[in-house]
């Protein structure tokens, strides 16, 4: 048999994350965002949190409803432009910043939760990215040194997961979420569908459940889309 | 004069067969429409997917399958998806051949400059900086001058870089433009455009060899 990491709810999954911890909360735009956690998160109302996310969620949902409530102090993102609220707080210096580039942040957090301390890449060389980081030049081209992020707890969204955590992501729900749940020291993943052990597929498994240490069946889940857009048959 | 499908249309005409490519967000993802045809070139989308097709059939979106404008997609057959480390991965190792984005400012050196405006606009980089660090191609899909008629086209970028030395080729509302010896050389005008029009409307160096043909859009 193998360990067994359910809890009850997302209320249950939450316990321990208190004011001024570092969330890494997985999910590209408002796809493959943690929902059930991020509610709770607003009913716990911690505050001064690091958030660590590719987006900030829009003006009415996902990590903007934390910033409704000023629950964030600091932002590690990449992309922040859907989220008139976010925009204001940074431009008024209530909220803390810090911009990296997509492929940096990601490989990030998948150092972080792989034991590598820090690594060289050209992104950002010559901006403002760069400025107090160490340049090095390999095969005459000049790189950056970008250090491993990690977090207390960090927060996925998994299509499917089963008791001993395993994890199997739909289509680009999956976007951050593997490296995140790699690189949290407690890391929660709430499913649409929790299955029994020995009901994936160990081939098809996208996180091995030794980096979940927390995993329950998600509810009510609105996975809203941002920007609808279809074509006409014919 | 080219309109934003006209840019898309002579950027398509760029496509070589057998080609990764990643499309940015606005005039870029138009390319996509206008592949010539006999080639197959396969999308990337930053956010996790090779293989990237058109938008859904209404009723059919997909709230999980979307691009990277967050615009929901649908995916082509022996399309592949991938998380964020693998997709850079692509990216940084430079295993795309082809980058298409947009800007605000491009300097005579290649240098980029388009995801901040300091004290207006703070929208983030997303995967730009990742994007023209690590490409062997670059196209910018842009306008020839801003809002106010100034030009985008400059001597140095005076908005905060994106990039360094890395563009090589503009497609503009007025032309075709190549970057090489720290200038812009005309490759093509738009139809109708005159040299002198395209003079007028790039600040930064530029190089004109002999008569300038215009461009060809089918």
């Amino acid at each position: 048999m193998a360990i067994n990491k359910v809890v009850a709810n997302a209320g249950e999954a939450t316990k321990g994350i208190e004011n001024g911890m570092t969330l890494m909360l997985g999910g590209f735009g408002l796809c493959g965002i943690p929902e059930n956690c991020i509610a709770e998160l607003v009913k716990l109302n911690v505050k001064d949190l690091t958030c660590i996310s590719n987006n900030a969620g829009v003006d009415d949902f996902g990590l903007g409803l934390l910033l409704h409530q000023k629950q964030i102090k600091k932002m590690i993102s990449s992309y922040v432009g859907e989220n008139d609220e976010f925009e204001r707080q940074m431009l008024s210096g209530e909220l803390e910043v810090d911009l990296i580039p997509q492929g940096s942040l990601a490989e990030r957090c998948r150092a972080g939760g792989a034991g590598i301390p820090a690594f060289f890449t050209p992104a950002g060389y010559g901006t403002e990215v760069a400025e107090g980081k160490e340049v090095r030049e390999f095969n005459g081209k000049p790189h950056i040194l970008e250090h491993a992020l990690t977090a207390d707890f960090a927060i996925v969204k998994a299509w499917k997961g089963d008791t001993a955590g395993n994890l199997v992501y739909k289509a680009t729900a999956r976007n951050f979420n593997p490296m995140m749940a790699m690189a949290g020291k407690i890391t929660i993943a709430e499913v649409e569908e929790l299955v029994p052990e020995g009901d994936l597929d160990p081939n098809h498994v996208h996180t091995p459940g030794i980096f979940v240490q927390r995993i329950f069946q998600g509810v009510n889940y609105e996975k809203r889309i941002e920007q609808r857009t279809v074509r006409q048959k014919g | 004069m080219l309109d934003k499908t006209g840019i898309a249309k002579r950027i398509a005409q760029e496509l070589q067969d057998g080609w990764y490519v990643n499309l940015g967000i606005g005039i870029p993802t138009l390319v996509a429409n206008y592949v010539p045809k006999g080639i197959t070139v396969e999308f990337q989308s930053e956010n996790g997917i090779l293989g990237m097709g058109p938008f859904p059939y209404e009723g059919e979106e997909d709230a999980d399958l979307i691009n990277a404008g967050k615009q929901t997609v649908t995916l082509m057959p022996g399309a592949s998806i991938f998380d964020s480390a693998t997709s850079f991965a692509m990216i940084r190792g430079q295993h795309v051949q082809l980058t298409v984005l947009g800007a605000m400012e491009v300097a005579q050196n290649g240098d980029i400059a388009n995801w901040k405006i300091p004290g207006k606009m703070v929208k983030g980089m997303g995967g730009a900086m990742d994007l023209v660090a690590s490409a062997e191609n670059i196209i910018l899909a842009m306008m020839h001058t801003n809002k106010k008629g100034e030009s985008k086209l400059l001597p140095s970028c005076t908005l905060p870089l994106t990039g360094v030395n890395c563009v090589t080729r503009i497609i503009t509302n007025l032309a075709a433009l190549e970057i090489k010896d720290n200038a812009f050389y005309l490759l093509e005008r738009a139809p109708g455009v005159s040299v002198e029009e395209i003079k007028a409307a790039t600040a930064g160096k530029l190089v004109i060899e002999g008569d300038t043909p215009e461009m060809k859009l089918v």
